[in-house]
């Protein structure tokens, strides 16, 4: 069970991406040499095994809720590819 | 003797008696850049004025009488993927060739009040993603020791600086091995501490449960005075471990009695360069020869790291680079062009009457964010965002992401059980020394093989080092490894501050 | 209850902002209403390096939520990111809870008073924490095709609420709502505005149809956009007729292929229909894994009780417990319960101090509420007292005034802010000496024989003419002495 390039060219849209055809085929080939490195996985016993989600053994970090001042406006727009004296400007979001 | 050759706890000894300025040793890094980064191009963006100006301030206010912090006027080079405030932090990409953040990651906050003058950022793969620096958008950089080789990656350029003495102190991060393989191609001492040791915040992500900041020098010694400054926990990351930071600089030269080494059997595997073998082999007899006692270890999952790696990491990435969408900062594409594009692919499918690839057409907004992220990222960082994306996506995530988060513990376990019976394990940082500039280009997997000796530590959360312990026939350096438990940084730099105490590996310069 | 061939089945999600002062994983203002984007950081912005850390006032606010509904508190939770892109989610990801969430399995009694519908307890799935996402606007007023973005929401603490599709009518679920809210109110956990969005609802909804070859499952509408109850209950009405109907038509059931899966609906207000979102094929793969950058939340035991024993008491309770005391309906104890613990103190202390739960209770629903929905004020800010509205209806007790007088006598009060005691008195109002009303009965008796006849002849109606000459002649006589004494005189006769 390989992956298919209907599966790759389906993952570019979750993942926003968008590659020609060409590109699709060497991604296809090369995602599928890495995918079946990886499934060497399968042989370990981890019947009994924890998941770990995180190295450090830490927990309950939490802070009190105490707000502080933001950003100038004009500091956090200032990297905006586009925008306009208040907002960030985007192509129109249909669908809502 | 100029002080190029100095390291940098000496150039400090030497500023604050005030044989030397902060001002003159800036000049003398800036001049040496101005030298040799063409040829190297370590650096992506070298601020004379801004290091200039700091320096003067801290030459002004040690004249003043004022207590200057831990590195008090040394220069220092940061890794492009650490935020500083007002300058240009790219990552080596597209995506952010213009971006300047509005704030300084935690680690520039700790290395401006420790009095560092931060001199430049260096040259980095793509988001940290690579092990040769080549993906990095702007340009390679060449290893010292041979123009030919890369440098490693992806904290090529933080390697390459010290190694061409373009800076004294550098900062990188690792994420599977970063910092510690840069170091070994490169003839310098690099560490990756243990995870949550060092602020991760403003330390642009990678792969989160493994990126870790960390210094590269000349030495020991100077690793330990750059660690102090920037390690401690730090309220605003929440995987910062709330521990006390040792004085590093304090300890480092008391050596190890005793000390235990831990040889693992699969760090000696097929593959391992001959040279670099021999050369370990050796390094461990000196340790032998201060005492150490060496016993074998046993890391069995260790052979599934580089796999669990490349399952978890990939799906990290692929969320954490999902905010690089060209709506609130970075790159854009353009619209115009884009909505053209689309007009035209429309009227294409209505001629054609093809109704079912009309409706799934995409909106302007889905494909902006497509050719936005396609035209902006290179092509590993892509590779690894789809494998990622593929590997959480529904039906697959209890095979891939789920089985590799249980395998990361077991691996993590193997490294428990050995510290029980050792203080460090030994062994190569990587398999080779530095490759050909190239070399890997059209191979992914074969480049992920690279960091068979250093993700281990990424999985395991634990600390390791890597310092020079020798040259191959052909003139590379080689790179020893030693780990360390959780927290036992102090051992790392105690145990290679012992070696370079019996050793030159480290003061070889390329030519 | 139904005539129709159908059974609805309706289950919501409640996404409740929590009432901090700052976000859930920064430190920015949740204030609403500001200059956009003025109130975001690097972390609400997603920028690069930025990383969250947990508001403990939410966690706390989540937990208390948690625990008043029932739910239980597994000691151990921890964060996803759910991945999906959308301009006013900047991190291209919602932090928010998957696999192990903060809380589960609890319930939600609801009833209605006027028994539009039996007594019954909903099941909520779970509830658990999440940060909230900006807002797009459409651009209209520039005539351009783009939209603005406005990040002061993004990252503002919500807790979302699941309920099992165990409601069956659109009753039922305004019903659960308002419970629901009533109770969020009471635990001051949200001031659940649905106007400002810091309560939103979608119903997921299908039909159970009976045919004559067993029962059969509509496919399930999501529907959103709906921006008060009473928008709930018409779009979950719609909502079921139009699958009816559209089952009637093309006869899809739940799970058919094509057409049985889940779709999302908006509810328009303006046309008064449920309108069909635009969709993707992969909108639904989230990809939720647990985010790196968060760590997980042991909670013990007894930090469990401890909120428990904190809680105070909550509605249903309150109910019971103002029916057994001061024995009114339980029509009447919903009324006063869904005003809100502010006034339920000021009933009981009303209650309390005239022995007389029921009159109390007559006084709070009909004149306090009445004065402060006029006034548009809240209890907290009325004038009278608890305390001076217990002199006045003690008055009443007492004899001293009628009930009908009292209320000129409380609108005095309003109108002027007087005592009970000196409006009655700026009235005119005092109790008619004994020997003055038998005199003016007798009178009145003497001059109206026909009355007096239909009194002998058991027509006790009858005194009501003679009341109406009597108050003429006095108004502080009080109709039910004068009544009284009219029929013990005409028994002496």
């Amino acid at each position: 069970m390989g992956l298919t390039r209907d599966e790759v060219a389906k993952v570019s849209l979750l993942a926003r991406l968008r590659f020609s055809d060409e590109e699709l085929d060497t991604l296809t080939t090369q995602m599928g040499q890495v995918v079946e490195y990886i499934r060497q996985l399968e042989e370990v016993d981890t019947e009994s095994v924890q998941p770990m989600a995180h190295v450090a053994d830490i927990h309950n970090v939490l802070v009190d809720d105490v707000p502080r001042p933001s950003l100038d406006r004009e500091d956090a727009l200032a990297n905006a590819p586009k925008r306009d004296d208040e907002c960030y400007r985007v192509p129109a979001v249909l669908g809502d | 003797m100029s002080v190029l050759e100095f390291t940098a706890t000496e150039l400090l000894a030497e500023l604050t008696v005030g044989n030397v300025s902060a001002t003159e040793l800036t000049r003398v890094y800036l001049a040496q850049i101005e030298q040799n980064d063409e040829a190297i191009g370590a650096f992506l963006n070298v601020d004379a004025e801004r290091a200039l100006t700091q320096a003067k301030a801290i030459d002004q206010r040690r004249q003043a009488g004022e207590q200057l912090g831990l590195l008090a006027g040394l220069p220092v080079a940061v890794k492009d993927v650490l935020c500083t405030k007002g300058w240009t932090t790219t990552c080596g990409s597209r995506m952010l060739e213009q971006f300047v953040p509005p704030y300084d990651a935690t680690v520039i906050n700790k290395l401006k009040a420790a009095d560092a003058v931060l001199i430049g950022k260096t040259n980095m793969d793509e988001f940290a993603m690579g092990g040769s620096t080549e993906n990095s958008a702007f340009k390679k950089t060449h290893n010292p020791w041979g123009l030919d080789r890369t440098p490693g990656g992806s904290s090529g350029g933080a390697a390459a600086c010290v190694a061409a003495s373009m800076a004294p102190l550098s900062v990188g991060t690792d994420t599977g091995g970063s910092i510690r393989q840069p170091a070994a191609f490169c003839g310098v001492t690099g560490m990756k501490p243990t995870y949550g040791r060092v602020s991760r915040y403003g330390l642009v992500a990678f792969a989160s449960s493994f990126d870790q900041a960390g210094p590269l020098a000349m030495a020991a010694e100077d690793v330990a005075l750059l660690l102090e400054a920037i390690a401690g926990h730090d309220p605003v990351d929440s995987t910062s471990a709330n521990v006390p930071t040792p004085s590093y600089t304090a300890s480092v030269r008391e050596p190890i009695k005793g000390l235990r080494l831990g040889v693992a059997r699969e760090h000696f595997g097929d593959g391992l360069d001959g040279g670099v073998d021999s050369a370990v082999r050796e390094a461990i007899k000196v340790f032998e020869s201060q005492g150490a006692i060496v016993r074998e270890v046993s890391l069995p999952h260790s052979k599934y790291a580089i796999a669990t790696y490349y399952i978890i990491a990939p799906c990290e990435a692929s969320s954490n680079l999902a905010r690089y969408d060209g709506v609130h900062y970075g790159y854009r594409t353009d619209e115009k062009e884009m909505l053209a594009e689309l007009a035209e692919e429309r009227k294409t499918l209505e001629e054609a009457g093809d109704r079912a690839k009309l409706e799934a057409m995409d909106t302007s907004l889905v494909r902006m964010y497509r050719k936005t992220r396609s035209e902006a990222f290179g092509p590993e960082v892509k590779r690894r965002v789809m494998l990622g994306s593929y590997a959480l996506s529904a039906g697959y995530y209890d095979a891939y992401y789920l089985k590799a988060l249980k395998v990361r513990r077991l691996i993590r376990e193997d490294y428990d059980a050995a510290f029980k019976d050792v203080d460090l394990i030994i062994g190569p940082t990587t398999a080779t020394p530095a490759f050909k500039l190239g070399e890997m280009n059209e191979d992914p997997l074969s480049m992920y093989l690279q960091d068979l000796y250093t993700v281990s530590a990424n999985l395991a959360g634990i600390a390791a080092i890597s310092l020079p312990c020798g040259i191959t026939g052909e003139g590379l350096p080689v790179g020893l490894q030693l780990q360390a438990a959780p927290f036992e940084e102090e051992k790392l730099l105690r145990a290679a501050h012992m070696f370079q105490q019996a050793t030159d590996w480290h003061t070889k310069r390329p030519r | 209850m139904s005539d129709k061939p159908y059974e609805i089945i309706i289950g919501l999600e409640v996404h409740v902002q929590l009432q901090t002062q700052s976000k859930l994983f920064c430190r920015c203002s949740t204030m609403f209403g500001q200059a956009p984007n003025t109130q975001t950081c690097p972390v609400c912005i997603g920028m690069p390096g930025a990383l969250p850390v947990m508001n403990r006032r939410a966690f706390e606010l989540g937990l208390k939520t948690a625990v008043a509904l029932n739910l239980d508190i597994p000691k151990f939770t921890k964060w996803d990111r759910k991945n999906y892109f959308y301009p006013d989610l900047p991190k291209g990801y919602q932090i928010s809870q998957f696999d192990l969430p903060m809380s589960q399995n609890g319930w939600l009694d609801i009833s209605d008073p006027k028994g539009g519908f039996e007594p019954k307890r909903v099941r909520i799935t779970r509830a658990h924490l999440e940060d909230d996402a900006g807002k797009s606007m459409h651009d209209e007023a520039a005539g351009k095709s783009d939209s603005r973005i406005d990040l002061n929401r993004t990252g503002t603490p919500l807790l979302e609420i699941v309920s099992e599709p165990d409601l069956r009518s659109p009753q039922e679920a305004k019903a659960y709502l308002t419970e629901l809210r009533l109770l969020l109110t009471y635990l001051g956990v949200s001031d659940c505005n649905m106007q400002e969005g810091s309560l939103r609802v979608d119903g997921n909804l299908n039909l159970h149809i009976n045919t004559p070859e067993g029962q059969v499952a509509t496919p399930i509408a999501e529907v959103k956009n709906m921006n008060s109850f009473r928008a709930v209950e018409r779009a979950m009405a719609y909502e079921a007729e139009r699958q009816y109907e559209v089952w009637c038509e093309n006869k899809i059931k739940l799970g058919d292929s094509p057409g049985g899966h889940k779709t999302t609906r908006g509810w328009d207000d303006g046309r008064q229909v449920t309108v069909k979102q635009r969709e993707k094929e992969e909108s639904s793969d989230y990809r939720y894994f647990p985010d790196p950058d968060l760590l997980p939340v042991i909670v013990k035991p007894d930090e469990v009780e401890q909120v428990r024993a904190e809680l105070g008491e909550l509605p249903a309770a309150m109910r019971t417990r103002l029916e057994t005391t001061h024995g009114i309906d339980p029509y009447d104890s919903d009324v006063i319960v869904n005003q809100g613990r502010e006034l339920v103190a000021y009933y009981e202390e009303l209650a309390t101090s005239t022995r007389d739960g029921r009159r109390a209770s007559n006084w709070v629903q009909q004149d306090v509420l009445r004065t402060l929905n006029e006034q548009e004020t809240s209890i907290s800010e009325f004038s009278i007292s608890a305390t001076a509205l217990a002199e006045l209806l003690k008055s009443i007790q007492a004899g001293d005034v009628d009930n009908t007088r009292a209320k000129d006598v409380f609108d005095e009060m309003v109108r002027s802010g007087m005592s009970a005691g000196d409006a009655m008195a700026a009235l005119g109002i005092e109790k008619v000496d004994e020997s003055e009303a038998e005199g003016l009965c007798r009178e009145l008796l003497e001059a109206n024989p026909k009355v007096v006849e239909d009194l002998k002849a058991g027509k006790t109606k009858a005194v009501g003419s003679l009341i109406g000459q009597a108050k003429k002649r006095n108004p502080n006589v009080n109709p039910g002495q004068f009544k009284d004494m009219c029929l013990k005189i005409v028994e002496g006769m």
